[in-house]
């Protein structure tokens, strides 16, 4: 019983440990792909990688780690100079290269897949465990090779950051200071297969490409710094890692990679709902203060033409004169000009400038004076 | 060819033809990795239903798929719209979500019944056989072939009554909402078709394999030929031809014949995409010389027609100055002006060099073609 | 004002000889001679196509071309990329990209900073002292989002200004800019003029021209004719420049 408990411990913090690695890695990498429009790319490139696990396995006929990690790291960036052949030298358009590659790479490992299954070998079971990821295969061997991954993505991103961040932004500019452009690209796409490479065995092929989206999806919701974004992509991955592995490990039946997706989805609705700035619920309560402002700002402008017919700026009108001359004020609206000290109403439906409200109404028709004569 | 295997000849065929009539449009109008997103999409529609109707054969699981499909391609074009997430980000992050659900309600609901992951990703070719349709009694035979036979005649319906309105908006989506012809309305049906389409496909390849059938097809046609029906012809017979090949292949090396079919709609591919005579790799690294003659006569001829009657006519025009000017080797130089020689363009006097009233004909026409 | 033709290799922060460029089979430039002296604001001036961004890039080495030599400052351009400036057009990058606008003028540094080295304090210094000198001090830590369309194209001036070039190629910088903006602009390239830089613009307006430009270089395909404004100007010229392609070849090259 005791053994059970601290053998289930162990699995549990390599699993951990995984999702870990898998959260920063592929957060990291995704800010990059979203933010050179290469989303979809992702996609590819998993699925690129499968036939060169099933032929690594092939070769080797053992599950090691290492080789398997490099027959994909191998077959993911063959998948993904496909891609930029066939869009340079066909007419056809990048997406339907995408399809391609990605349809007939994955078919081939489908293929390799099933020819496997018919071997006498006894351990081919977990490369099953590619397509939908598993957390439970996971061994400590693969978490090194993971970790080494991961450590290799983070190195080769901290020394280049800075070129990273220029070749995302503005590469005719880089290239116009004679940065390498070319080479960056390439070295930012294979850390990219990388990191989408060290992910399959817990998300699997078929998923894998919304890790390479998601994170980044949702951080970039909640801050406009490129270091941060990448920060918070990093910690959200990590977050939806962790929270996935643990439910599917705790539900034996549900497989890791669905649920790492709905998690991590989840987390991007919550970002677009409810992050400061750009969230939705911000801009909606954004647009309705703009939309009662302009309001407030017409009737104090209706009220400064009214007063200037007469001597005394502060003289008091009717409700209902104001709503004659169009975009007529409600009676919340006045209240709330009140509450603002810029109107007041000596009497019952008498309304007239306080001395505030006639200086904010003369500022008013200044600035909009100067903005049309702008233009 | 036992019965068996000739109702899964028929069947992959038909997948084929109808996926093939779909793809065109997908790839023309550069919607192919919508197909994609549909394909995964569709299942959570599939499983939706199933948990309604308690029945696999039901056409409302159709119906429900199509739906989902639907619905995704609407879902992503909200999130473009609320430019908060690019086009590509927003596909990629709709349709794994629709795939995770549906994988996680079968992985907790569904285990028992044969809608499980491996036949989701692989498809299940293999038993169209032993699923019969029965109508009273009666047995009409693999009940998939009637269900893709009837989503074939829709596709083809679909697209011949719609033919002129799918060629113009594919064409020329501006021109096709100025005429009234109301794309939007056209692209969601469109949409709904490639989902049904998906549907039929999907229970017999899988989900991921549905897009080489769509996809790779139409691409390897569209190598060969710029028009819409011609396309549409030669993108049939590939996808034919794959699934057959595909077939065969599955059957001598035992493998999985799904993922066969979509490796020969890539080796198709691949073949026409080294050896096709208009766009093959191979015809322009052959033609990558002769482009490059040409070039270079054209840059020859017009530097000598720039000159002509200038002051400077006696230095510039001139094969030594050629080697200077334009950086060519003098080997290279040599076999320019012997080109052009040959042609008739220009006439040499030791090292000068004149254009021939033909050859100015030409310069002329160079420049102009570029306006 | 010197003639083109007169000034020597020494006097000039530019000399182009001979420059074809080629796209597929088609040239997009053709045999280009282009010497800028050192101290000018020059324009290049011609219709949509005619390759004025391809000439600025070609200029920059930024493509290869299929004929003629560059030189700046009597070297090759991989020797003296330290002494350019550059200011794409505004449409080409993403300004949803997160990031502020320090961020992006300090992107000006990176050709100083050296590989594997972080901005320094210096750096930041420098950028904000450029974002000051376009009027745009206070948005320092603004998101590149929440600036206006002129206020981009400040953000894009400092950051080619904190390069701390002798020379600044500048890629149609009025496009898409109010009028307040415009004269803040040129009025920073008239005042580098006078440090005795030498700016290059690709510029689309032929009524300010005269106002704002020393030299013009009327580009269509070929150079049509290049030199001092007031020579350069004329309607005949401007007639052969914007005539459509095939009418240049019906006329000699006007260098005045």
């Amino acid at each position: 019983m005791g053994l059970d408990v601290l053998s289930l411990n162990y699995t549990l913090s390599i699993v951990m440990a995984g999702s870990f690695i898998l959260g920063i890695s592929s957060g990291v990498l995704s800010s990059f792909a979203v933010l050179r429009q290469q989303s979809l790319l992702g996609d590819v490139i998993s699925h690129a990688a499968f036939p060169g696990i099933t032929l690594a396995f092939l070769w080797m006929m053992t599950k090691d780690p290492l080789g398997l990690f490099f027959g994909a790291l191998v077959s993911g960036w063959i998948g993904t100079l496909l891609v930029k052949s066939i869009v340079t030298y066909t007419k056809l358009s990048m997406d339907t290269a995408f399809g391609i590659v990605l349809s007939v790479f994955f078919g081939l490992g489908i293929v390799l897949l099933s020819y496997i299954q018919r071997l006498p070998t006894s351990d081919k079971a977990g490369l099953n465990s590619f397509l939908f990821g598993s957390a439970s295969t996971l061994l400590l061997q693969d978490l090194i090779v993971m970790g080494l991954f991961c450590f290799i993505i983070l190195v080769f991103l901290g020394l280049f950051w800075k070129e990273f961040k220029l070749l995302t932004f503005d590469t005719s500019f880089m290239s116009s200071m004679g940065f390498p452009v070319a080479k960056l690209d390439m070295l930012l796409t294979i850390l990219l297969v990388m990191a989408i490479v060290l992910g399959l065995q817990m998300v699997g092929v078929v998923l894998m490409s919304a890790m390479m989206i998601a994170p980044a999806a949702a951080a970039r919701q909640w801050t406009s710094h490129l270091g941060l974004m990448v920060f918070l992509a990093g910690f959200i991955g990590l977050l939806s890692g962790c929270i996935g592995t643990l439910v599917s490990n705790a539900i034996p039946q549900v497989s890791t990679g669905p649920m790492i997706v709905v998690v991590i989805s989840i987390m991007v609705i919550i970002s677009l709902v409810f992050a400061p700035h750009r969230g939705l619920v911000c801009n909606w309560i954004k647009g309705y203060y703009h939309r009662v402002n302009i309001r407030a700002n017409s009737i104090l402008m209706n009220m400064l033409l009214f007063s200037e017919s007469k001597t005394d700026p502060y003289h008091c009108h009717q409700l209902s004169a104001l709503v004659a001359i169009g975009r007529g004020p409600s009676l919340r609206t006045m209240l709330q000009l009140k509450r603002q000290k810029l109107v007041q109403n000596p009497q019952d439906d008498l309304w007239g400038f306080t001395e505030l409200g006639y200086k904010k109404a003369l500022t008013l028709k200044k600035s909009l004076y100067s903005q049309s004569h702008e233009h | 060819m036992s019965i068996e295997q000739l109702s899964i000849i028929g069947l992959a065929s038909l997948v084929s033809i109808s996926c093939s009539l779909c793809g065109v449009y997908l790839v023309l109008r550069r919607l192919a990795l919508i197909s994609d997103a549909i394909s995964h999409s569709i299942l959570l529609g599939i499983v939706c239903s199933f948990f309604i109707v308690h029945d696999l054969n039901s056409p409302l699981l159709i119906l429900g798929a199509t739906l989902t499909g639907v619905l995704m391609v609407y879902l992503t074009e909200i999130l473009v719209a609320s430019k908060r997430l690019k086009k590509d980000a927003s596909i990629g992050l709709v349709f794994p979500l629709f795939f995770s659900i549906s994988v996680l309600l079968i992985n907790l609901f569904a285990a028992d019944i044969h809608l499980d992951q491996d036949s989701v990703l692989l498809g299940e070719i293999a038993f169209t056989p032993f699923r019969l349709l029965t109508i009273w009694g009666y047995n009409l035979g693999p009940a998939s072939l009637w269900v893709m036979g009837g989503i074939l005649v829709l596709n083809v319906v679909f697209i011949s009554v719609f033919y002129k309105e799918l060629k113009l908006t594919t064409f020329d989506h501006g021109l096709a909402a100025m005429l009234g012809f109301f794309p939007a309305y056209l692209h969601y049906a469109f949409m709904a078709m490639v989902s049904i389409t998906a549907v039929g496909a999907f229970e017999s390849v899988g989900v991921i394999l549905v897009v080489a059938l769509m996809i790779v097809p139409p691409a390897t046609a569209y190598l060969l030929t710029n028009r819409l029906f011609p396309m549409m012809i030669l993108s049939i017979v590939f996808g034919l031809a794959s699934s057959l090949l595909g077939y065969s292949m599955a059957f001598y090396l035992n493998v999985s014949i799904a993922g066969s079919m979509a490796v020969m709609t890539g080796i198709l591919f691949l073949l026409v995409f080294l050896f096709s005579p208009s766009q093959g790799l191979i015809m322009k690294f052959l033609t990558f010389q002769q482009q490059r003659i040409l070039f270079s006569t054209n840059m020859l001829l017009i530097q000598l027609l720039e000159h002509e009657g200038t002051k400077t006519e006696k230095t510039e025009n001139t094969v030594s100055n050629l080697i200077v000017h334009m950086k060519w080797t003098f080997k290279f130089a040599n076999s320019i002006v012997s080109y052009a020689l040959e042609k008739g363009f220009i006439q040499r006097h030791d090292d000068r060099l004149l254009l021939t009233s033909f050859g100015r004909e030409k310069a002329k026409r160079v420049i102009v073609m570029d306006a | 004002m010197v003639k083109p033709d007169r000034l020597t290799d020494l006097e000039c922060a530019v000399v182009v000889q001979d420059l074809t460029v080629a796209y597929k089979e088609k040239p997009v430039l053709w045999d280009i001679d282009l010497k800028i002296p050192k101290g000018v604001l020059l324009a290049i001036v011609g219709p949509n196509g005619a390759g004025k961004t391809t000439l600025l890039r070609s200029i920059m080495g930024m493509i290869k071309p299929a004929a003629g030599n560059v030189a700046i400052f009597g070297q090759s351009i991989a020797a003296k990329k330290r002494s350019i400036g550059y200011m794409p057009q505004r449409g080409t990058v993403d300004w949803d990209f997160p990031t502020d606008a320090l961020d992006v003028v300090m992107m000006g540094r990176y050709g100083h900073i050296g590989w594997f080295k972080r901005p320094s304090v210096n750096d930041k210094k420098l950028s904000l002292e450029a974002l000051d000198r376009v009027g745009m001090a206070d948005f320092a830590s603004r998101p590149l989002n929440q600036l206006s369309g002129g206020q981009q194209q400040r953000v894009f001036l400092a950051r080619a200004l904190v390069q701390d070039a002798d020379l600044y190629f500048m890629d149609e910088p009025f496009v898409g800019v109010d009028a307040v903006t415009e004269q803040a602009i040129i009025e920073l390239l008239k005042e580098l003029r006078n440090q005795s830089k030498t700016v290059v613009v690709v510029h689309h307006d032929l009524q300010t021209l005269a106002d704002y430009f020393d030299w013009v270089s009327l580009l269509n395909v070929r150079q049509i004719a290049y030199g001092s404004v007031a020579d350069v100007l004329t309607p005949e010229n401007l007639k052969i420049t914007y005539g459509g392609r095939s009418s240049f070849l019906m006329h000699n090259p006007v260098i005045t």
